[in-house]
């Protein structure tokens, strides 16, 4: 039952959106079309404008993926995760998962068919990945848009909250799991 | 963000050369200089659908009207910014499809709130303490349904894929709301935009 409403609700959550945009701009007499490719047009120029950002960000983290310093912190932190009764397995998503989405969900699915739907990393990791964003990405994308290069204190605050995440996720699954 | 990238690339290839996998690391130059630009070109078309969509629902007063809805929320976390700026609907729809998921939506009219947001900044090459706010909302990455994540449980044949989301949701929340309070306090003691301070 729940699943069901679930399932009905990420369906339907993108058709009503659209719905209820074209419907609002109908009822006031909005000319739908001309301001619909109006808007449109911007979409090539912002897209081309995050390019540069966009580089030196996922150039500089597939460097630094490809290096191997991923395993090396991790294996300077596996006496830490051992006291706090955190598998080591779900390391490598904390690390990346803000760094790259794709890389973190494909950990995550390493995780979820190595460990089985029954082991406690298998759940940890997806409550991970599904309370956290790609920060390094999403301040790349958003203020690339708009030619900003100084973030002041964004990326302190966006990596401390992943921290906090991280941290309220190991004490969740842990009470609950 | 000059030391970060300084030693983002740096230290990689120390480490690089320190595990012998110095070429592995020059090969990575290329694949994430070609990745960006996939990433970037495959925004386009729904970067545009998007723009497009929003342009209506900004001329039909819906943007205005859930700003208005949210205005409480707004004034205290946004105080920067005036109360009847498009930025503030922008902002609400964004968060809005974040949480709902829709990350496709969720960017281009991200990126649209932010464009509203550096109309009203003082200088423009450095973050407002808005824009910051914002960013740190985002980059909390509140969710209500990890979409995503349910579709690989499923997929390994995980009975029961649905009782994930309560955890995630607290935990989501906890951090969603750790990152509002960390970007108001940052904002109090952030040196304030300048030439030289702030940027780290």
């Amino acid at each position: 039952m729940f699943q069901a409403i679930m399932n009905f609700l990420s369906l339907w959550a993108l058709p009503a959106i659209i719905i209820l945009i074209l419907t609002a701009g109908l009822a006031k007499k909005v000319p739908l079309y001309e301001a619909f490719t109006d808007g449109a047009k911007d979409g090539f120029k912002v897209a081309v404008n995050i390019i540069p950002y966009l580089v030196a960000i996922i150039v500089g983290i597939s460097m630094f993926r490809a290096s191997g310093a991923i395993e090396m912190i991790g294996n300077a932190c596996s006496g830490i995760l051992t006291a706090l009764k955190i598998p080591t397995e779900v390391l490598p998503i904390m690390i990346v998962r803000p760094l790259s989405g794709s890389a973190a969900l494909g950990v995550f699915s390493d995780i979820a068919h190595t460990l089985g739907p029954d082991d406690y990393a298998t759940k940890l990791s997806a409550v991970m990945i599904g309370s956290s964003e790609t920060t390094f990405y999403v301040l790349a994308v958003y203020f690339g848009a708009i030619g900003i290069s100084k973030i002041r204190y964004a990326l302190l605050v966006g990596l401390l909250a992943d921290f906090i995440g991280i941290a309220a996720a190991v004490l969740v699954c842990h009470s609950m799991f | 963000m000059n030391y970060i990238f300084y030693g983002l690339i740096v230290f990689s290839i120390i480490i690089g050369a320190v595990n012998g996998r110095l070429q592995e690391v020059v090969n990575s130059i290329l694949l994430g200089a070609e990745l960006s630009v996939k990433v970037a070109f495959s925004l386009i078309g729904i970067m545009a659908f998007w723009l497009g969509m929003m342009k209506i629902a900004e001329k039909s007063g819906l943007v205005e009207f859930i700003a208005k809805l949210i205005k409480p929320v707004t004034k205290k976390l946004f105080n920067e910014i005036p109360e009847d700026s498009p930025a503030i609907g922008d902002i609400a729809m964004s968060v809005s499809a974040n949480a709902l998921g829709l990350t496709n939506a969720a960017t281009p009219i991200g990126i649209k709130a932010m464009e509203e947001l550096q109309k009203h900044n003082k200088d423009k090459s450095t973050a407002s303490n808005a824009m910051c706010m914002f960013l740190a909302m985002n980059t909390a990455g509140f969710q209500l349904i990890p979409a995503t994540v349910i579709a690989v449980l499923i997929g390994i044949g995980y009975k029961n894929p649905t009782e994930i989301i309560a955890p995630t949701l607290l935990v989501t929340t906890i951090a969603f709301i750790s990152a509002i309070i960390l970007a108001k306090v940052f904002e109090k003691f952030w040196t304030p935009q300048k030439e030289n301070g702030g940027d780290k």
